[in-house]
C-alpha cells in the first residue's frame, strides 16, 4: 500500500519534472533577447535582461507603477507612455485605452514586453516612489486621540515629495492581528525636512493600523514606509486659497503651510479647522502663529459643540456657512480639503454653489 | 463509442457547445467579449490550445497514466500538461513568428486556466473517445467556444450605447444574453444525439 502510494507520487512527479525541464530548456534557448536598454524620460538609462513584461522589469528596478490586478491586463492601472520599442498595440490593451490614449502611445506596462531597447515616459512622481526603512524617532500626544509620529529615514535616507502627498505605512502583526497591514497617511512635515517623515494619526476605534500606532508602536522601532503618493498638493498659481480639514486631516495642510513659510507667498489664505469640542483642537499656537508669518492668513477653528465660555466659540456648528465670509473672488479661488467623505461632499457642494470652479477644488478623502 | 469523428466535430460546435450547454470557460468569455477583434484572437487561441492539449492529454492518459495505474491523478496531471504546453507554445510562437504572437500569442496566458480546456480533456476520457474522435471533438469544441464568444461580442458592441438598467451593466446583461443564446442552441439538440 505504502509502496503503491510512493510509486504513484514518483510517477506523477517524474511527469511534472520532465515537463518542467522542457520548459527550462525552452526558456533558455528561446527566451533570449539579450540585454535591453530602458530609457526613462530621456533622463535615466537602465540596462535590463529582455523577455519580461515592462511592469515587472520596472519593479525589479524598484520603480513601482501602480497595478491592482497583478499584471493580468484587467485593471488598467499600469498605464505609461511608451515612445519607442513597445511593438504594436495589443488587442489585450485596447479595451482599457481611450482613443486619445492610443494616439498618445499610452500602453499597459503589464502587456508590453521588453524585447529590444525601449523608450518610456512616466510621471516624475512615480520615479520618487520608494520603499523606505525608517526608525521611530518620537511619538507625541497632540490630543487625547491624536498622536504625531516622527519617522527618521534610514534606507534610503532622503525622500522627495510635494507638500500634501501621503505615504503608506506598513504595520507589523500584533495581538490578534496576524498579518501586516498597509494604510495611507498624509505627511505632515515639510518637504524641506527630507530626512524625516511626520505623520499625524488619530485613533480609530477598532482600526487595525491606528490601534497599532497608538498602543503598540515604540520609539526606536523599525517601520516600512512606501511613497510618496497622491495628487493633493499646492497648485502654483496666485489664486486665493481656502483650506478645509478636520481631525488628522490637518496633517497635509500643516505640511503645505510650513512649505509655503519656507518659499514665501502673498496669497490670501484661510484655514477652516473642523473639530467637535475644544478638546479636539491641537497645534493651535502653530497655526495662529502663521497669521503673523503670512501677510494674509487666517486660522478659523469651527467647533461643532461649544459651551459659551469657550475661547473658539465665535463660529460653531458646520463649516459651510462661514465659507462665504472669506470668499473674495470665487472664480479665482482654490480649495484644498482633507477629511471625512461626508464633510468633503458638503463643503464641495457649498463651494460649487458659491461659484468656485470644480476643477479648483482639490481634496484628499479618508473614505 | 462508434460515432464518426465528423459528426462529433459538428456536434461539439452546435448541439453540445462546451460554453453554451456546459457553461465552461465563462471567465475569459465574459471579460474579453467587449470587442470583436480580441474575441476573435482569443477564440483562435482556444481552438489551437484545445486541439493540442487534448491530443497531448489523450496520449499521456492512455500511454502513461493507464499503464502506470495512476488514472486517479488525471486531474493534476492534465492541469500540469496544459499549463506546460501552453507556456511552451507561447515561447515558440513569440520567438519565431512575432506577427502571430501579436494576434494569438498574447492570449495564451489568459486561457491556461480556462476551464473549457480542462473540461474537454475530462469529457474525452469519460466518453471514451479514441484519438481521432478526441481531435475532432476538441477542435469542434474550440470552434464552438469561438462562435459563442464572437456572437456575444457582436451583441455587446451593439448594446454598448443602449440604455441598460444600472444594476445589469457589464457581466449582468452579458449573462442574460448568454442564457438566451444557450436557449437558442438547445434548438439544435435534436439534430444529432451526441452526449
Amino acid at each position: 500500500m505504502l509502496l503503491q502510494i510512493i510509486s504513484d507520487i514518483g510517477a506523477s512527479a517524474a511527469i511534472s519534472i520532465f515537463l518542467a525541464l522542457i520548459l527550462v530548456f525552452a526558456q533558455k534557448y528561446l527566451n533570449t533577447y539579450g540585454d535591453c536598454v530602458v530609457d526613462i524620460n530621456n533622463k535615466k538609462q537602465i540596462t535590463v535582461k529582455g523577455g519580461n513584461s515592462l511592469l515587472n522589469t520596472l519593479n525589479d528596478q524598484q520603480i513601482y507603477l501602480a497595478s491592482a490586478c497583478g499584471g493580468r491586463g484587467s485593471c488598467g492601472a499600469c498605464k505609461c507612455k511608451v515612445a519607442e520599442g513597445g511593438g504594436p498595440l495589443l488587442p489585450t490593451e485596447k479595451p482599457l485605452l481611450s482613443p486619445k490614449e492610443q494616439q498618445d502611445n499610452i500602453r499597459l506596462a503589464c502587456q508590453v514586453k521588453v524585447k529590444s531597447d525601449i523608450k518610456i515616459h512616466i510621471p516624475e512622481s512615480i520615479f520618487n516612489i520608494r520603499k523606505f526603512v525608517s526608525v521611530v524617532e518620537s511619538i507625541t500626544d497632540l490630543t487625547y486621540d491624536i498622536k504625531a509620529v516622527v519617522f527618521r529615514l534610514k534606507e534610503p535616507a532622503k525622500i522627495d515629495f510635494k507638500a500634501g502627498q501621503y505615504v503608506q505605512l506598513e504595520t507589523k502583526p500584533y495581538g490578534k492581528i496576524k498579518q501586516t497591514t498597509v494604510r495611507a497617511y498624509s505627511i505632515s512635515s515639510k518637504p524641506e525636512d527630507d530626512t524625516l517623515v511626520e505623520l499625524i494619526i488619530r485613533l480609530v476605534p477598532e482600526g487595525i493600523c491606528t490601534t497599532w500606532v497608538h498602543n503598540f508602536l515604540q520609539v526606536g522601532e523599525e517601520v516600512n514606509l512606501t511613497g510618496p503618493f497622491g495628487d493633493f498638493y499646492i497648485r502654483d498659481t496666485q489664486a486665493d486659497m481656502i483650506f478645509i480639514a478636520g481631525g488628522s486631516g490637518k496633517a497635509p495642510i500643516k505640511s503645505m503651510l510650513q512649505h509655503l513659510q519656507v518659499v514665501g507667498t502673498n496669497r490670501k489664505m484661510t484655514y477652516f479647522f473642523g473639530a467637535r469640542t475644544e478638546k479636539d483642537l491641537y497645534l493651535t499656537e502653530l497655526f495662529k502663529g502663521f497669521e503673523h508669518v503670512f501677510p494674509d492668513f487666517q486660522y478659523i477653528p469651527v467647533l461643532s459643540k461649544c459651551d459659551d465660555a469657550g475661547l473658539y466659540c465665535a463660529r460653531s456648528g458646520y463649516i459651510m456657512p462661514y465659507i462665504k465670509e472669506v470668499l473674495r473672488d470665487p472664480q479665482n479661488t482654490e480649495a484644498y480639503m482633507c477629511g471625512s467623505p461626508g464633510m468633503l461632499e458638503a463643503c464641495r457642494k457649498e463651494l460649487r454653489n458659491l461659484g468656485v470652479p470644480d476643477n479648483k477644488i482639490y481634496f484628499d478623502s479618508f473614505g | 463509442m462508434h460515432i464518426s469523428p465528423f459528426i462529433l466535430f459538428w456536434a461539439a460546435i452546435f448541439t453540445s457547445n462546451v460554453l453554451l450547454t456546459n457553461f465552461l470557460g465563462m471567465c475569459s468569455y465574459l471579460s474579453v467579449s467587449r470587442e470583436m477583434e480580441s474575441s476573435f484572437g482569443l477564440g483562435i487561441a482556444v481552438v489551437f490550445v484545445l486541439t493540442i492539449t487534448c491530443a497531448l492529454n489523450w496520449l499521456v492518459y492512455y500511454y502513461l497514466l493507464v499503464p502506470l495505474h495512476i488514472v486517479y491523478l488525471q486531474y493534476i496531471i492534465f492541469i500540469i500538461v496544459i499549463a506546460a504546453s501552453v507556456q511552451l507554445l507561447e515561447l515558440i510562437i513569440e520567438r519565431f513568428t512575432p506577427t502571430l504572437y501579436y494576434t494569438l500569442g498574447i492570449f495564451l496566458p489568459l486561457i491556461t486556466v480556462n476551464c473549457a480546456i480542462f473540461g474537454v480533456a475530462l469529457f474525452m476520457i469519460i466518453r471514451q473517445y479514441n484519438f481521432l474522435q478526441t481531435i475532432a471533438y476538441a477542435t469542434g469544441s474550440g470552434i464552438g467556444w469561438m462562435l459563442a464568444i464572437l456572437m456575444l461580442a457582436g451583441i455587446r458592441t451593439r448594446i454598448k450605447d443602449k440604455m441598460i438598467p444600472a444594476g445589469l451593466v457589464g457581466p449582468g446583461i452579458s449573462l442574460i444574453v448568454t442564457g438566451i443564446m444557450a436557449l437558442a442552441f438547445v434548438g439544435f439538440s435534436g439534430i444529432v444525439n451526441v452526449q
